[in-house]
């Protein structure tokens, strides 16, 4: 019962991180067609920018409103510079998508070998929030707990934002046919970047979540956009709820494995992976 | 310039020229130049790796990242069968195991994703490096106990000449695809699948087949390598730089010719060597990344594709059809 325990509340906590990344990742290829592998990069980067802030004074937590626009700004840029030229020049979305994965490998290496540049590959790490919990006879560490409701709390104001808002209108409008939003007044170059954009600042806030729990170090990133891959497959691709469920679905999987065979967990996750390609490629609630 | 179509007219160049290029590559261990054969080998390496790779990726457009894991399965084939002491068989045989496990493992791997969406492809292969070794980091650690594992020594010569005739094999498999019926319906798939179906083409078989003829090269040239690093481990094994490589030769190359990619792998392994031997070592994959984004954006044809474009200019014609 402690085991089960553990294991749930466990993987549902880092599930709410895994959550947000893929939140990121699926609003970045469900929406604006780029599969973003420097995803996990942009992650990594809002940690270590948390870790420079704390370390100059500032509460871990309350970096996100520093790392999360940064991060927005950066993504924003990217796309209409490097990602809007390619879609103006490509051919037809499957050249694209093709050629914008490449792309991202590209930012994959230059964001990586920068952050090497600056902060080394050394893991970093700090205590916040050490405490214990008990719940249930299960302990777990209050740092995770604000975790993972932050990153509930930052999902669901974002899924307010989709469903509420006028540019929530015209970023469903442009997943669901950017050229048909575009002949109905959306700007369409403006959407999709902004999309790219919530996506890279989602990245940015779970890496300020993820530094106040786990030492960090810049190759973490490619890890963690392989768990958002796997997470925007099980949810279908582009769907915010699809990815939020799959997220702690992931979460608890995860763990589970972790607690019988730590070397195991990534295997697992292709396990999945592999199962969803046969039986249900569009995810759990794709359409 | 196009080698797709051979004509009586040509035949002395279509034919000479590799020949002759055969020829000088292959006297190289003659020269006493130790330096020169190491740094052609590098060079035949890449060019295996990335002419495999446009075999599939370059023509039909579905992106592999996978080629570290058929490369590092290659390495492992060599690391069980051709240990340190005694050698349990001759590394001909290795090379052949190694080819044959990596079409059966890419078979497998394109039953699954290559009835999907193209991406999903991508995806797939993107994680399978990471995948097998944290498999095999699993199996060494926890089940066996060691890490790593030694490989015996080949002469540097020897390497070289096993590299070439790998290297030879997979252009001519490349050209009398790209040459053949099924190149054709390769390419057609390429362009839109939809309609290739519609001709007759069967699509899915038609992939996965080439799919798993294309990494039989890697896992053959990753048995080669074993032998002339000697020390294995899934890190060195499982490098997936070794997957990016190729991509960004053929495209930088361009892969609209057998040419291409042979070009982009020559250019840009020599740039690797020059950046990681230099003072640029700290900046090699930033230059790498930049460039690899350059490519994509200024270069869609890739090189052989520009040289192509401006040779017709330059002869009067009108510019060439751009395939996407």
């Amino acid at each position: 019962m402690e085991l089960f325990l553990n294991v749930l509340i466990g993987g549902l906590l880092i599930g709410g991180v895994y959550s947000l990344i893929s939140m990121g990742l699926t609003l970045q290829y469900g929406v604006a067609k780029v599969f973003n592998i420097a995803h996990g990069e942009f992650m990594m980067v809002g940690a270590f920018l948390t870790f420079w802030l704390r370390e100059n004074g500032i509460d871990p937590l309350l970096t996100i409103v520093i790392t999360a626009p940064v991060l927005f700004i950066v993504g924003f840029i990217l796309y209409r510079t490097v990602f809007t030229t390619l879609r103006v020049k490509s051919p037809n979305p499957g050249v694209f998508e093709s050629n914008g994965m490449l792309a991202a490998f590209g930012l994959y290496f230059v964001v990586q070998n920068i952050a090497v540049l600056i902060w080394h590959s050394t893991p970093r790490s700090y205590s916040y929030l050490g405490g214990v919990v008990n719940i249930g006879g299960a302990l777990f560490i209050e740092n995770r707990i604000v975790a993972a409701i932050f990153a509930v709390v930052i999902g669901i104001v974002f899924y307010l934002f989709l469903a509420g808002t006028r540019t929530g209108k015209a970023i469903r409008a442009a997943a669901q046919d950017p050229a048909t939003a575009g002949l109905m007044g959306v700007n369409i170059n403006f959407v999709l970047a902004l999309c790219f954009a919530f996506g890279a600042a989602m990245a940015g806030m779970a890496g300020t979540l993820i530094s106040i729990c786990y030492p960090i170090y810049t190759t973490m990133g490619l890890g963690y956009t392989v768990i958002a891959t796997v997470v925007i497959t099980l949810g279908g691709l582009g769907s915010i709820p699809g990815s939020f469920i799959g997220g702690f679905l992931l979460g608890i999987i995860g763990t589970g494995v972790a607690y019988w065979q730590p070397g195991l967990s990534t295997a697992s996750y292709y396990v999945i992976f592999i199962i969803l390609l046969l039986i249900r490629p569009k995810g759990l609630m794709g359409t | 310039m196009d080698l797709s179509k051979i004509n009586r007219k040509n035949l002395g160049v279509n034919i000479g020229i590799p020949l002759a290029l055969l020829i000088i590559v292959g006297l190289l261990p003659l020269y006493g130049w130790d330096y020169g054969v190491t740094l052609f080998s590098n060079f035949l390496l890449y060019i295996i790796l990335t002419v495999s790779w446009v075999i599939f990726s370059g023509v039909t457009g579905y992106i592999s990242l996978a080629t570290a894991a058929f490369y590092g399965l290659g390495i492992y084939a060599a690391a069980i069968y051709f240990p340190l002491n005694g050698h349990a068989l001759p590394l001909i045989v290795i090379i052949l195991i190694a080819a044959a496990v990596s079409f059966v493992v890419a078979f497998i791997v394109g039953a699954i994703t290559l009835r999907l969406r193209g991406i999903y492809f991508a995806m797939f292969t993107f994680g399978l490096v990471l995948l097998v070794k944290e498999v095999i980091y699993y199996w060494e650690i926890v089940i066996q106990g060691t890490r790593g594992r030694m490989v015996a020594l080949e002469s540097n010569n020897a390497v070289f000449y096993y590299l070439l005739g790998i290297c030879v094999i997979a252009m001519l498999v490349s050209y009398f695809i790209r040459r053949s019926k099924y190149g054709l319906a390769l390419q057609s798939i390429g362009e839109n699948e939809e309609a290739a179906a519609h001709i007759g083409v069967n699509v899915t078989m038609t992939k996965i087949v080439t799919f798993a003829i294309s990494t039989a090269f890697m896992g053959a040239a990753g048995v080669i390598m074993a032998t002339k690093n000697t020390y294995v481990d899934p890190g060195t094994a499982f490098d997936p730089m070794i997957s990016f490589s190729p991509a960004l030769m053929a495209i930088f190359g361009g892969t609209g010719n057998v040419w291409g990619p042979a070009i982009g792998a020559v250019f840009f392994s020599y740039v690797q060597e020059l950046l990681q031997t230099g003072s640029l070592k700290d900046y090699y994959k930033l230059i790498f990344g930049a460039m690899l984004i350059g490519t994509i954006l200024y270069l869609p044809t890739g090189l052989t594709g520009l040289i192509q474009k401006l040779w017709k200019r330059f002869k009067g014609e009108k510019s060439a059809p751009i395939r996407g």
